[in-house]
């Protein structure tokens, strides 16, 4: 960011170059890294490998006997089903429906947090606390106290008899992750809004530049890439959203909120279809990688940024 | 006159919007002190006597051990994640190792992996070794989940310690021990603190492994909550004292840590 006046109290550094040294020097530098790589290897890409393994054999665990290899044969089950697609369609409606509104409701809300009135903590302290709420209990909370067709707050404040969760599944689920995930993308907003440089703002002012021209100009263009950094951390979380479609909808109507997650949930603990399961997960897996190299670049362009602050 | 004018209406609005948004919490716990005749009712009782009886039943119905193995899940996989990443990210930051930010980019990318993804060997694997309903499986995996945002947390606070004074600290004939303990321990320890109780809050919340994982022996607290349903009844109060219970520590931590939440959160980038 060549706008922002560096400020010194702020600043990080990058770290050292790696000076040449001789091997020993090498190793002596690696020790301290070796346990947590290691520890991160073994725990997370041993599991993965087998699941490739497992993805190319037919294994029901029901059904007694060996596990022959069927080479793609699990693949294309998975990827001729209806159901897969159907989970992929819902788990991006879910991720971005949540993603975007709490985005911009997070907005919103640090722009109100971004000035000075009283009791400006205890604000934010009662906006933050939906996402500290445990998940499971935000969605039971929601789906028993507020979405609730008899006794639910909701119908009970605004009259009416709507079963929202039947009614509305998706919307039902994306609100109450709207709700947990606002305070996550207020507080990424409200650190860009209070990193922008007073002097250039007065400036602006001084020039005769009204609020909202401000706004629009200055602020949202310097929010960009916290906006895309909320977007991004946002999604990685919510992709994974397992709780609220567990606990209010448990993927339904018929499968109208069945993501990717609860389809393999479903797949592996339901169907015992342990080879079907792996495929799936496989081809989750190539998903992810496309959208994290995409979003790799979006974070490291971040970081550079932070670290020639 | 006209800007102190202009502030309260934005302060106003800042405080309806505040109060909107938590309301549901509000609720949670207004409804954790009603009897069940006076919590389901439409339309909603705003006056009732309040009761501590559904914090009772559910005492009563065992919720303690469940609070206590989401206890231990959390506070020894926090342990172990410190140990493993702080020494981690001293190797990714002030004194690098050649390739840092492979070594770096490669933890975040474990995280970007669904866990559905990996999970089904990790669950055959547990099953084998005997392991499942074990709290220390889920400790290993807590530890495993935590692991990459505690490195990249952890660099974020090692680079503010200041490479010169480090470097003066080496002039002047300080050991590794001694620069670890007088130079950045005291400047990284807010940040150690603020990673642990990160890390506690991620592992204290989870489901998705705990669901699978454990039953009876090692339930965490989210599976007790989830037990809690299938009862029939009425049971909103009670619910809602449980929910009530099991979110506490979290809300308790999050308060404390608000400052450097965001921090956490953003692995770092945002401070």
């Amino acid at each position: 960011m060549t706008t922002t006046v560096a400020r010194p109290g702020r600043r990080t550094q990058a770290p050292a170059p790696p000076t040449k040294g001789g091997a020993k020097d090498r190793w002596v530098r690696r020790a301290p890294l070796l346990p947590a790589l290691i520890f991160a290897i073994i725990v997370t890409q041993v599991p993965f490998l087998y699941t490739i393994y497992l993805s190319t054999t037919s294994w029901n665990a029901l059904r007694p006997g060996d596990k022959p290899f069927v080479g793609f044969d699990n693949y294309v089950t998975v990827l001729s089903d209806s159901r897969l697609r159907s989970a992929l369609f819902n788990t991006v409606v879910l991720t971005a429906g949540a993603v975007i509104f709490s985005l911009i409701l997070g907005l919103v809300f640090a722009l109100l947090l971004d000035r000075k009135f009283l009791g400006r903590g205890i604000v934010r302290t009662m906006l933050i606390t939906p996402f500290l709420v445990m998940p499971i209990a935000a969605a039971l909370l929601w789906k028993h106290a507020l979405f609730n067709p008899t006794y639910g707050l909701i119908n009970g404040i605004f009259g009416g008899s709507t079963d929202w969760v039947s009614s509305y599944p998706k919307a039902a689920v994306i609100t109450t992750l709207v709700w947990q995930w606002t305070p996550f993308m207020m507080l990424i907003l409200l650190a860009g809004l209070q990193s922008q440089s007073h002097e250039v703002l007065e400036a602006a002012k001084v020039d005769g530049a009204n609020a909202w021209q401000i706004f629009r100009r200055m602020t949202i263009p310097h929010l960009r890439q916290y906006l895309e950094l909320g977007a991004l951390l946002g999604s990685i979380y919510l992709v994974n959203t397992f709780d609220a479609i567990f606990s209010i909808t448990q993927g339904g109507p018929g499968t109208a909120t069945t993501n990717l997650p609860y389809e393999i949930y479903l797949t592996m603990f339901r169907k015992f279809e342990y080879g079907e399961a792996s495929a799936a997960g496989v081809i989750v897996v190539i998903l992810t990688i496309i959208v994290a190299t995409f979003a790799l670049r979006v974070i490291s362009s971040l970081f550079k940024m932070e670290e020639n602050r | 006159m006209r800007a102190r004018l202009h502030n309260s209406i934005w302060g106003i609005a800042a405080w309806i919007a505040g109060i909107v948004f938590v309301f549901p919490v509000i609720w949670m716990v207004l409804t954790s002190f009603k009897q069940e005749a006076d919590a389901a009712t439409n339309p909603p009782s705003w006056f009732f006597a309040p009761t501590l009886a559904q914090y009772t039943q559910v005492f009563e119905r065992n919720i303690t051990p469940f609070l206590l193995n989401s206890l231990m899940a959390s506070v020894f996989s926090t342990i172990l994640v410190v140990l493993l990443a702080t020494p981690a990210a001293y190797a990714l930051s002030l004194r690098p190792v050649a390739k840092w930010s492979d070594s770096l980019f490669f933890f975040i990318s474990t995280k970007m992996m669904p866990v559905v993804a990996a999970f089904l060997p990790v669950y055959l694997l547990v099953k084998h070794l005997g392991m499942l309903d074990n709290i220390w499986t889920m400790v290993i995996l807590y530890t495993s989940m935590n692991l990459p945002l505690a490195v990249w947390m952890m660099r974020s606070f090692l680079l503010e310690v200041p490479r010169e004074v480090l470097e003066a600290g080496e002039v002047d004939g300080a050991g590794l021990l001694t620069s670890i303990r007088k130079i950045i321990l005291p400047i990284v320890s807010p940040g150690l603190a603020a990673t642990a109780l990160i890390c506690f809050i991620f592992a204290w919340n989870e489901f998705f492994l705990a669901v699978n994982l454990t039953a009876t022996n090692s339930g965490t607290s989210p599976i007790f909550l989830v037990g809690f349903i299938s009862s029939e009844g009425a049971f909103l109060a009670r619910l809602c004292a449980a929910a009530t219970i099991v979110s506490l520590p979290v809300l308790i931590a999050g308060w404390v840590a608000q400052n450097k939440l965001v921090r956490g959160l953003s692995m770092g980038a945002v401070k």
